[in-house]
């Protein structure tokens, strides 16, 4: 059962403005019965530019439609420049947060706006210009860049919960690895804290990442029966196979990212992803 | 902690059942003074012993086999492991597997991930099933090779219901000399089995499908059939399964399988009745809707039914606001983004598999139960398709 917000069963039980604006000024089809979630926005905008209503029809889950609801409240009597803004994470957050399976749906509303808005203004959608490198649910490379950067993603997982690219046959997560790397590195160092670790070569990191593996992280993998070996470091990634009770474990992601990524990427690198060995 | 049962309405026993209260009766001695090891010498420990093997005779009673053919283990799970990597360790120089599309979770991942389990490579034949569910036997019959281990089928479909012809599948097997496995946890219980008239060599079955507690599974071996311990351990099960014995849930599931070979007849008549009322109403009472797997060759308790242009979570949700409890194939449910393997492999469309719900009933619904399911789905539907962008009256 999925762990839903107060704000997400309300507008899921009682969702706000179900329908089609009548004359709308814009209209967003997103999704489709395959992927199995749609969703089409209607907004009418008066002569100042100011979204005057906005309705919604959603075809998907509880996430998906509360999303679609919570975006129309947010939407009426707002200017249509300040619509532009609205971000995934600004429809999630207005609902108190979505499990993190589920942030797609979030997605899905802001493409939906901003479709509509297209629609309204007859600017052509920039994400749909991208190439498609998701076939099960028709996931362009643009979308997947803007997700990681925005969203700040960091692992092929994140990608699928965030877009739903990779979610279906998978073939095309190699494609979507490769673009988180490309994007990753074309991230602009933060301003504020100018990279404090120098450049490491291949070999030092494999040394540096060994030797905290056997010092700290082994030594508490072990308390629960686990153990960790690496297999591989290309580039920023970290392949390694748990071993033991952590293998097949249903945590075992959790102890991958929240305590093997973490100590790695205080003690070796920040920039660190480390995945497990498929 | 508190559970109120007062209103739920529980037509999900597929997932789990409720624990007879026969054998909560059945168990409470040995959750208090009967703490005693099966294994110790001293005739406190002993008693309990002789508790265990009152419960094997009832298992192997339901399923028409010999006592000594049965051997607890801790789930269904447990049970699929044990049988398929048993026959890979027998026949090392084998390969190949036959299994189908639409197995449950315990044997899909299992033969997904059996080159990393046994560190060789295997292949596995994936039957394909119709759209009604059910098997293409000739796609069978020439799937099976000098370099197949074992077969693995299971008996009844836990989404659909639908039975496997695993009777004469496992005669097939035979023939060419493999051995047969049949997943029965959704079986076991609901439909007369007697597997000492069949060539089936391991079959494996689940306590919490049937009235007994969660923990406790059961995996039959043929007399004859070779087979490799999978837990090893101490002597308990005669060596085949090391661990000190569940004995409470044991015993649970000793009363659970006497209450369901006592209560077979009402599970084909009564419950069978219920589920078809249930079924006709849902089908009469929403427009687009529709059945999903063979309408005959069926378990007696399970109907699912896909309404079509609405999503699965969606009306899961209206229902748990009534406390109707069921589940869904959809994507959403999973926890992945496709929804059920079993719905695709059928071929069931998009528009349909997304708004799949399967209605599994048992002894304990009621009458009531499924006049106020009837009443309230067409609403739930309804106004969720009123939402939908691809509703269209």
């Amino acid at each position: 059962m999925w762990e839903y917000t107060d704000k997400v069963k309300e507008h899921f039980i009682n969702p706000k403005n179900v329908g089609e604006v009548k004359g709308a000024d814009g209209v967003g089809n997103v999704g489709s019965l395959a992927c199995g979630d749609a969703l089409k926005l209607t907004i009418k905008i008066d002569k100042n530019d100011i979204i005057t209503d906005a309705k919604f029809k959603t075809f998907g889950c509880a996430s998906a439609i509360a999303s679609s609801s919570v975006l129309t409240e947010m939407l009426k009597g707002m200017p249509l420049k300040e619509a532009k803004h609205i971000t995934n994470d600004d429809i999630a957050q207005a609902l108190g947060g979505l499990p993190k399976e589920k942030m797609h749906c979030s997605v899905m509303g802001r493409e939906a706006l901003e479709a509509a808005i297209a629609d309204y203004t007859g600017a052509i959608l920039p994400m749909a210009q991208g190439e498609v490198v998701c076939d099960c649910f028709g996931i362009t490379d643009l979308e997947v860049i803007r997700a990681v950067k925005e969203n700040n993603l960091r692992s092929v997982e994140e990608i699928t919960n965030f877009t739903k690219a990779g979610g279906g046959c998978g073939k095309c997560e190699d494609t979507l690895r490769s673009l988180l790397v490309k994007t990753v590195e074309d991230l602009p160092a933060s301003k504020e804290e100018p990279a404090k670790q120098k450049r490491m070569t291949t070999l030092q990191k494999i040394k540096k990442i060994e030797e905290v593996l056997e010092r700290e992280i082994k030594p508490t993998l072990k308390k629960d029966g686990g153990s960790i070996e690496l297999i591989d470091v290309d580039g920023d990634f970290v392949t390694v196979s748990l071993r033991g009770a952590c293998s097949g474990c249903h945590s075992s992601q959790t102890t991958l990212k929240e305590y093997v990524e973490k100590k790695l990427r205080e003690q070796v690198l920040d920039t660190l992803i480390v995945e497990e060995e498929k | 902690m508190q559970c109120n049962t007062d209103n739920v309405v529980y037509m999900d026993n597929n997932a789990t059942t409720r624990i007879a209260p026969e054998v909560v009766d059945a168990m409470m001695p040995f959750l208090t003074d009967c703490y005693g090891n099966p294994s110790s010498m001293h005739t406190f420990g002993g008693q309990v012993g002789h508790a265990i093997e009152q419960a094997r005779s009832s298992v192997a009673n339901l399923l028409g086999a010999d006592a000594n053919e049965i051997v607890f283990t801790s789930c269904g799970t447990e049970s699929d492991s044990t049988a398929i990597l048993s026959a890979l360790q027998t026949y090392p120089e084998k390969r190949h597997i036959v299994t189908t599309r639409v197995e449950h979770p315990a044997v899909k991942s299992l033969c997904e991930n059996l080159d990393n389990l046994t560190g060789h490579k295997h292949r596995v034949t994936w039957l394909k099933v119709e759209a009604d569910g059910t098997l293409d036997m000739e796609q069978y019959k020439e799937s099976l090779s000098d370099d197949t281990a074992i077969v693995s089928v299971m008996w009844a479909n836990n989404e659909t219901g639908v039975i496997f012809p695993v009777k004469e599948m496992a005669q097939i097997a035979k023939e060419r000399g493999i051995l047969f496995h049949t997943d029965g946890v959704q079986a076991v219980g609901k439909i007369p089995m007697n597997l000492r008239d069949t060539k089936i060599d391991f079959l494996s079955m689940s306590g919490h499908k049937l009235h007994a507690p969660k923990g406790v599974g059961v995996l039959y071996v043929a007399k004859g059939t070779p087979f490799i311990p999978f837990l090893n351990g101490g002597h308990q099960e005669h060596g085949r399964r090391g661990g000190t014995e569940n004995v409470a849930s044991i015993v649970g599931l000793g009363t659970a399988c006497d209450l369901a070979a006592a209560n077979m007849e009402e599970e084909n008549t009564r419950v069978r009745a219920l589920r078809d009322k249930l079924e006709q109403g849902l089908l009469s009472s929403v427009p687009k809707s529709l059945l999903n797997g063979n309408k005959e060759n069926r378990l007696p308790n399970t109907s699912n039914i896909s309404f079509e242009y609405v999503e699965g979570e969606a009306i899961l949700l209206h229902m748990n606001q009534y406390n109707i409890c069921a589940s869904s194939g959809s994507a959403c449910t999973s926890g992945s983004l496709e929804p059920s393997h079993v719905l695709r492999a059928m071929g069931v469309p998009f528009t349909a598999a997304h708004g799949s719900i399967r209605f599994s009933l048992s002894t304990y619904n009621t009458e009531e139960d499924v006049d106020f399911v009837v009443e309230k789905m067409p609403a739930i539907i309804a106004n969720l398709r009123e939402m939908s962008p691809f509703w269209e009256e």
